[in-house]
């Protein structure tokens, strides 16, 4: 019995890590033969032509995080500071941060279908504006959670030896608790920025997607992951290798937000919190 | 019945540190054996050795000799089968939370394969009263858990469920350190009565504690076993000066 | 600080609002009946959303059947028996997993999963168990067993890593107290660890479980898109999220996409209630420590 128990479990682990090895390796694969310069820099061709690529998706990403960190990014840290040092304890912040939690779990689709409704409608067009909307909730309670969590690893010593040189409670907060925090809270950000880099569900009824370049935030704009839907689902070959290819930058940017926050938190690299 | 126990050459490592050097003694059956010395002399690694719980730990090593009751417990059978021979209680009382008194007796007797109701409701009520512990416990043996009792009941019930294996030796590692003094008196009456039955070898920090139930004393030192006789000689008349000093409270 | 703090609150509630608003026709035209309607007839204005509601509930269910024992084998293996060289790059490769995005895993599944289902595994499924019904011919690879698996793959590494928490969470002196009664390794993990932790392990798996109600993009690129009913695991079918995904952009008329966003109102309601009671569990077992963002 002790055998067999430790043998399903080995088992279990390989069954898991082989579709990890296994997506790691088709995307290497099936992606890198399209990741050339056209890729990178034209818009995707007309239907049966080659040569297109994805430039205005990537870009459209670009443009859609930038929007949604904008919103999400100073909201986040707002809340995770009032979570840390205001309200600690209190009957309200644990309210707040069960509610970040539930905000945290309503699927994506839903928070899709919300802004739709809420700003698509009202402007009577998709655009990259509801895109970023969308995005922007999607970071709120993540960058909140970490914040707090950096905000309280913060040595007490130190908030103390602020006050004790007759700081105000908010200016030492800022410049001295926070700054201490701050590696923390920027991998904080950066981990919620690489959750939303791979939303597509969202982007459906927001931003909607685009074949070409936008011109403006008000129109409808292109994002890596929904044209990597819309080209998985076509019947087109060459779509297909341009999917896989886009895949790949996506993942690659992943990996590398994700090692580089393991690398931050594993490290130590939070001086303030030794 | 109680069996004796032979030590012969033990050496204990954690990692690089030399926790016990060259120890070798004799522990004789059905008598307690008391074990003391200042923390970090090594006395609980000792124990553990005797039940080959110090190899759990990863950078745990033990080298030497122990034979329980002629068999030698490092060589001729398993771990698994030396734990099930010998009983362990911890200096904090761990009972298993999420059982029922009950349950908690009966574990060790269920991990063995014993499923017949009535030889486990037979051995449940033996070890409990073996512990002094049934009369507190006899109306709510499943129904409360093994967590809701207080600190000196929990340690009887691991006693008990330690018991309720029927091992031929009880290592007792401190274990009235965490209780009141009215529990650790009901503790050490407990090793009186034990006594007939099993070995006990029981690590304490109290002095007069090991004065009070054990026959023999072992003084140890850094990693070494520095003198080893009846706890009379030991604390009215040590032959090593060290031990002197310990007993006469000079450090420790 | 407060103010931000507080628009949560808002904007929870907006969301709230706003699908309930959007939902009114439907709401007001069909009330309960639309969630036990099985006819999806967006021509004759006639939604019933019960092909919808079975399909997630068929499909997470799946995922669970599939992803529970793998999951707790990945966390026994890392807490209990990985040598600690290997521990850190394993744990490492399942935190990998979670942030693959669902449209990749989406992308695979197609054109890497389906083919394999249908070319191996379904045929030996359909063989052995066709007489259970649950897997019958014909047999295409997508349907909600393919989606059933990719969600399996997708929700393997939450559970595993609040399962991996809880189990470290159950102090040492229970194992030891489980070790000194002369158990065996595995003895010790089931009785002193898993038997301490089954409440937080509980938890872990409803979290799961909140995750694959929700899941979209995967699912809806690998289920079929058929809003029907079947017995066989192996047909096509569809989940309130992949219909809502699939069906929007052509939802023309009002009462279309009032009914497709009364699915999304009632998606929303059931994953709130299903990660509350996760949370809660979770919270219960590990004291309210604030829950790492991974």
């Amino acid at each position: 019995m002790n055998h067999l128990a430790s043998v399903l479990a080995v088992l279990a682990t390989i069954l898991v890590i082989a579709p990890l090895v296994a997506i790691f390796i088709d995307l290497v694969y099936k992606g890198t033969s399209s990741l050339n310069l056209n890729f990178f820099t034209k818009i995707p061709a007309p239907v049966g032509e080659e040569g297109g690529g994805m430039a205005n998706a990537i870009v459209g990403s670009a443009v859609l995080l930038g929007l949604a960190s904008l919103l999400g990014i100073p909201m986040g840290i707002a809340a995770g500071i009032y979570l840390a040092e205001y309200g600690r304890g209190t009957k309200l912040s644990n309210v707040v941060r069960f509610t970040a939690d539930v905000l945290n779990g309503v699927p994506s689709i839903v928070m899709g279908v919300a802004v739709y409704a809420l700003v698509v409608v009202p402007s009577k067009g998709y655009s990259a504006l509801a895109g970023g909307v969308a995005l922007g909730i999607m970071m709120i309670p993540t960058v909140a959670r970490t914040t707090e969590e950096m905000l309280l690893m913060v040595p007490h010593s130190i908030r103390e030896a602020a006050l004790g040189l007759g700081v105000p409670t908010w200016r030492s907060m800022v410049s001295i608790t926070l700054k201490t925090a701050m590696p923390g809270v920027i991998t904080g950000c950066m981990l919620a920025f690489a959750r939303v880099a791979g939303e597509t569900a969202p982007l459906i009824f927001t931003a909607f997607g685009n074949q070409f370049w936008s011109t403006s935030l008000n129109q409808p704009i292109a994002a890596l992951p929904l044209q990597i839907y819309v080209y998985a689902l076509s019947p087109y070959d060459e779509w297909h290798r341009l999917a896989w290819a886009g895949s790949l930058v996506l993942i690659a940017l992943i990996v590398v937000s994700v090692s580089l926050v393991r690398y931050v938190t594993t490290r130590g690299v939070l001086k303030g919190a030794s | 019945m109680g069996v004796s126990i032979e030590v012969n050459s033990l050496n204990a490592w954690y990692g690089t540190n030399h926790t016990l050097q060259d120890i070798t003694l004799h522990i004789p059956a059905n008598e307690a054996t008391a074990l003391i010395g200042p923390s970090g002399c090594g006395k609980s690694t000792f124990v553990r050795c005797l039940n080959r719980m110090h190899e759990t730990n990863p950078i745990g090593k033990v080298t030497g000799e122990v034979k329980v009751g002629g068999v030698d417990i490092y060589s001729d059978i398993s771990a698994v089968e030396v734990r099930r021979r010998i009983g362990m209680v911890f200096q904090r009382p761990n009972p298993f939370p999420t059982m029922s008194i009950y349950d908690n007796v009966a574990s060790g007797l269920r991990l063995n394969g014993y499923r017949n109701r009535r030889v486990l409701d037979e051995v449940v009520e033996r070890s409990l009263k073996h512990a002094a512990l049934w009369d507190e416990v006899k109306d709510d043996l499943k129904k409360k858990s093994g967590a809701s009792l207080s600190g000196g009941q929990q340690q009887r019930l691991c006693i008990a469920r330690a018991l309720a294996v029927d091992p031929e030796v009880l290592l007792m590692d401190e274990p009235a350190s965490a209780l009141d003094p009215v529990s650790t008196a009901k503790i050490e009456d407990l090793i009186f009565q034990l006594k007939v039955q099993y070995t006990i070898v029981i690590v304490t920090h109290n002095m007069q504690q090991a004065a009070r139930v054990a026959e023999r004393t072992g003084f140890f030192l850094n990693g070494k076993m520095i003198e080893f006789d009846s706890t009379h000689k030991i604390f009215t008349n040590p032959s090593d000066k060290r031990t002197e000093d310990y007993i006469t409270g000079r450090f420790g | 600080m407060l103010l931000c703090a507080l628009s949560i609150f808002a904007i929870v509630a907006l969301i709230a609002n706003e699908l309930v608003v959007s939902s009114k026709l439907t709401l007001t035209k069909f009330g309960f009946k639309f969630f036990v309607g099985s006819a999806w007839d967006p021509v004759n204005e006639d939604f019933g959303a019960l092909p919808f509601v079975y399909g997630t509930l068929v499909s997470s269910l799946v995922a669970l059947v599939i992803a529970v024992p793998l999951a707790v084998g990945v966390a026994i293996f890392l807490t209990e028996m990985c040598p600690k060289a290997l521990r850190g790059i394993l744990s490492f490769l399942t935190e990998l997993l979670a942030a693959i995005p669902s449209v990749v895993y989406g992308l695979w599944a197609i054109f890497v999963l389906v083919p394999l289902l249908r070319g191996y595994i379904d045929p030996i499924l359909i063989k052995l168990l066709s007489w259970t019904g649950l897997f019958t011919a014909p047999d295409f690879g997508i349907g909600m067993f393919a989606a059933g698996v990719i969600l399996a793959i997708m929700i393997l590494p939450i559970i595993s890593s609040l399962t991996r928490e809880v189990m470290t969470a159950v102090p040492y002196s229970q194992r030891e107290a489980v070790l000194a009664l002369g158990a065996t390794r595995w003895e010790m993990i089931r009785m002193g660890v898993l038997r301490n932790a089954r409440i937080g392990i509980v938890g872990s798996v409803i979290l799961g479980l909140g995750r694959a109600l929700g899941e979209t993009m995967a699912v809806a690129m690998v289920i079929g898109s058929s809003p029907t009913i079947s017995k066989s695991l192996l047909a096509p079918a569809a989940t309130m999220a992949s219909v809502i995904a699939n069906e929007f952009a052509e939802a023309s008329d009002d009462t279309y996409r009032s009914a497709l966003i009364e699915i999304g109102l009632a998606l929303f309601l059931v994953t709130i209630v299903v990660n509350i009671c996760a949370r809660l569990l979770v919270w219960a077992v590990t004291r309210g420590a604030p829950a790492r963002a991974t």
